[in-house]
């Protein structure tokens, strides 16, 4: 049976098999069936390839709506010039945001959902969830895309890195425990890579890793900034403390 | 000079001794004498019991967390937008492009979380050492209207980042009105003023938010302060330090609110700070306690979140709420399990305050309710399972034990006699 849509009872059934999951492919530090994407956005060089990654593969369809170019170019040590050359293809100018042109009606009637906007995407799943996404499609006959998706069964989302990653097929482990309704529970073992991409295996987990740690940056492009100015603000804290103890000390002489 | 123009020769002395500011104050007194004797009778010459601990800071700390709110919530209204179309993207662009508004949200995101830490505290500070007994049941009323009010406070203020979870948050707490029989329906319309959580209902939100509910909890405070500074502060040992005045007719055991608790309490707020900051600067989702990860989905009217819990500071009565089968019935118990501390100075009748001199029997009870409040919080942002629910069942009973109870267990409880003095040793 293919699932169309999402429903709550598919959901656990998938969640139930991708945390099946975890023990037999040995990931290393999963919370919830997820791998470590590793992000760091203190890594300029790899925000960047995230960006270009970002441009040249998400936006077809997904936009980033709060994200102004000219912010990106600044946060990543870009010139205006190069964001424009390297980022902007559709004459936008530099203090847009990352809106993108297809029209959210038509998405819906083409892939049955809109494309969500990534603005925020790393900071409502965890770049942990997206990194572990990209990963994981696999083919899938049924799905109208050809493809299904381990952490999120039934995805509307085509597997658009196919070239790069090139194709995966799910290998199961024996059809055990039937459950009482008759349905086969199918275990989850490994994926097989079935047709080579343009790029090796451990090219294509540091392509997605720079493409999530560019997410994880545009969901709170102030990040870096917020830590540098609490280490000040603690070591300020810190001079406020000794000054504030030593004048209490100083008043409470009295006080016998 | 004659002795008719006695003011004017006192306000030339101190022009003379103090300058232009001294100068000034006199223009001021000489217009508003009151405002002295204010200064004097609350900080200067209000007498506090030199024997505060660590339990202590935490009023002055709401103080400062309620002006660290009211300033960023100003800051915050110049940008957001109350509708429905515009609030979460106002958001976004107070986080992005509004300068320092990231640190001014996140300042007020974590204030909320820190308010009910700190006032959790200072409740907690009450019930140790009896703050709540007579002649303070004034100053333990008007405490427990502003926690009602924060509470309503924090509950309108969720909804307005319009995530997700704020949507879903909002509808399942206003749908508890439902229960109430009969007019149960029609008053959660009232509430929404729509047939669902919608733009309308923001708007009434967001003024009950900004305006509303911050009056009414300035003017709570005052009264608290007022009623407090009447009758006098507690202090951990529970003694009256009224009853022992030194030849001047002070407390031989109080000293001046000001300079004394006012530097003291100062070295508290820059811990606080620090404590705040760390949260602030390096964790301000706070693992998904503060901010929610479903809130940084846009508010969906056809997408409910996959578990649905209020806020950490709501949940020990969420799991209370849960562990009630019958759903009026639930709401009930819930409302009073928070009611029930109002009448906490009538439910205790031990004859000391302070758990320094109480018996085993109220330490007993006393620290299994904290741990009951802790486990009912842990297991009302859980998802409901049987087991769960069944140990929010026991935890709930040792919550109302505590209250119900009360009577009989402080009135049989052996007290240790309380001394005449504070006890106070010179650091």
């Amino acid at each position: 049976m293919l699932i169309k849509k999402l429903t709550p009872r598919a959901f656990i059934v998938a969640l139930t098999l991708a945390a099946a999951a975890v023990p037999a492919i040995g990931f290393a530090n999963e919370g919830g069936g997820l791998q470590s994407a590793h992000v760091d956005v203190g890594n300029t060089a790899s925000l960047q390839r995230g960006a270009r990654n970002f441009v040249n593969y998400c936006m077809g369809c997904h936009s980033a709506r709060y994200v102004r170019y000219n912010r990106l170019g600044a946060d990543l040590g870009l010139s205006e010039q190069q964001v424009i050359d390297n980022l902007m293809f559709t004459g936008e100018r530099p203090f847009d945001t990352m809106k993108i042109a297809m029209n959210p009606e038509d998405a819906k009637r083409w892939f049955g959902t809109t494309p969500p906007d990534l603005s925020l995407m790393a900071r409502a799943r965890g770049p942990d969830y997206i990194y572990t996404f990209l990963k994981s499609f696999y083919v899938d006959p049924s799905r109208p895309t050809g493809v299904n998706n381990l952490v999120l069964p039934g995805t509307a989302m085509p597997h658009v890195l196919w070239q790069l990653q090139g194709i995966q097929t799910a290998v199961y482990e024996g059809e055990s425990d039937t459950k009482g309704e008759g349905a086969v529970h199918k275990k989850f073992k490994e994926f097989e890579l079935a047709k080579k991409g343009s790029l090796t295996p451990h090219e294509y987990d540091e392509f997605v890793r720079d493409t999530v740690n560019f997410l994880s940056y545009i969901g709170e492009p102030m990040q870096l900034e917020r830590r540098n100015l609490g280490m000040r603000v603690l070591a300020f804290l810190l001079v406020f403390f000794l000054l504030a103890y030593f004048l209490k000390k100083e008043y409470w002489k009295d006080v016998h | 000079m004659s002795a008719g123009t006695t003011s004017s020769t006192v306000s030339k002395s101190s022009t003379a001794n103090q300058g232009r500011t001294g100068a000034l104050m006199d223009w001021v007194n000489a217009r508003a004498p009151r405002l002295r004797r204010f200064t004097k009778e609350h900080l200067t010459e209000y007498y506090a019991p030199k024997n505060f601990n660590f339990w202590y800071y935490f009023g002055s700390l709401a103080m400062l967390v309620l002006v660290l709110q009211i300033v960023t919530g100003i800051f915050l209204t110049m940008n957001y937008k109350p509708s429905a179309t515009e609030a979460f993207a106002s958001v976004e662009y107070i986080m992005r492009d509004v300068d320092w508004g990231w640190l001014i949200r996140y300042m007020h995101s974590t204030g909320a979380s820190a308010f009910f830490i700190v006032v959790y505290l200072h409740m907690f500070r009450g019930l140790l050492y009896g703050s709540h007994k007579n002649p303070r049941e004034l100053v333990w009323l008007f405490g427990m209207l502003i926690y009602l009010c924060l509470m309503a406070e924090a509950f309108f203020g969720y909804l307005l980042p319009w995530g997700n979870m704020s949507y879903w948050g909002a509808q399942v707490i206003v749908s508890l009105f439902g229960a109430i029989p009969g007019i149960g329906e029609p008053l959660v319309e009232w509430i929404r003023g729509d047939y669902y959580i919608s733009d309308i209902t923001l708007n009434r939100f967001f003024a009950l938010h900004v305006v509303a509910l911050p009056i009414a909890l300035l003017g709570l405070v005052v009264a608290h302060l007022f009623a407090l500074h009447e009758v006098g502060s507690n202090n951990p040992d529970g003694v009256d330090i009224k009853k022992v005045k030194g030849p001047d007719g002070h407390p031989v055991d109080g000293i001046p609110f000001h300079p004394y608790y006012t530097v003291k309490d100062l070295v508290g707020v820059v811990v606080f700070a620090a404590l705040f900051s760390s949260v602030l600067f390096f964790a301000p989702e706070m693992g998904g306690y503060f901010l929610e990860h479903a809130n940084f989905d846009a508010a969906d009217p056809l997408k409910t979140p996959e578990h649905i819990a209020p806020v950490w500071y709501f949940t020990p009565f969420y799991a209370i709420l849960r562990a009630v089968p019958n759903k009026l019935l639930g709401v009930i118990l819930m409302g009073v399990a928070v009611v029930s501390f109002f009448f906490l100075p009538w439910l205790d009748r031990s004859k000391v305050r302070s758990i320094r001199y109480r018996g085993w029997i109220y330490k007993v009870f006393l620290f299994s309710f904290a741990i009951a409040f802790v486990a009912l919080g842990y297991l009302g942002m859980q998802p409901a399972t049987p087991t769960y629910t069944n140990l929010a069942r026991v935890f709930g009973v040792v919550y109302f034990a505590f209250f119900f109870l009360m009577p009989w267990y402080t009135r049989i409880d052996q007290t240790k006699p309380v001394p005449e003095r504070v006890t106070y040793h010179a650091h």
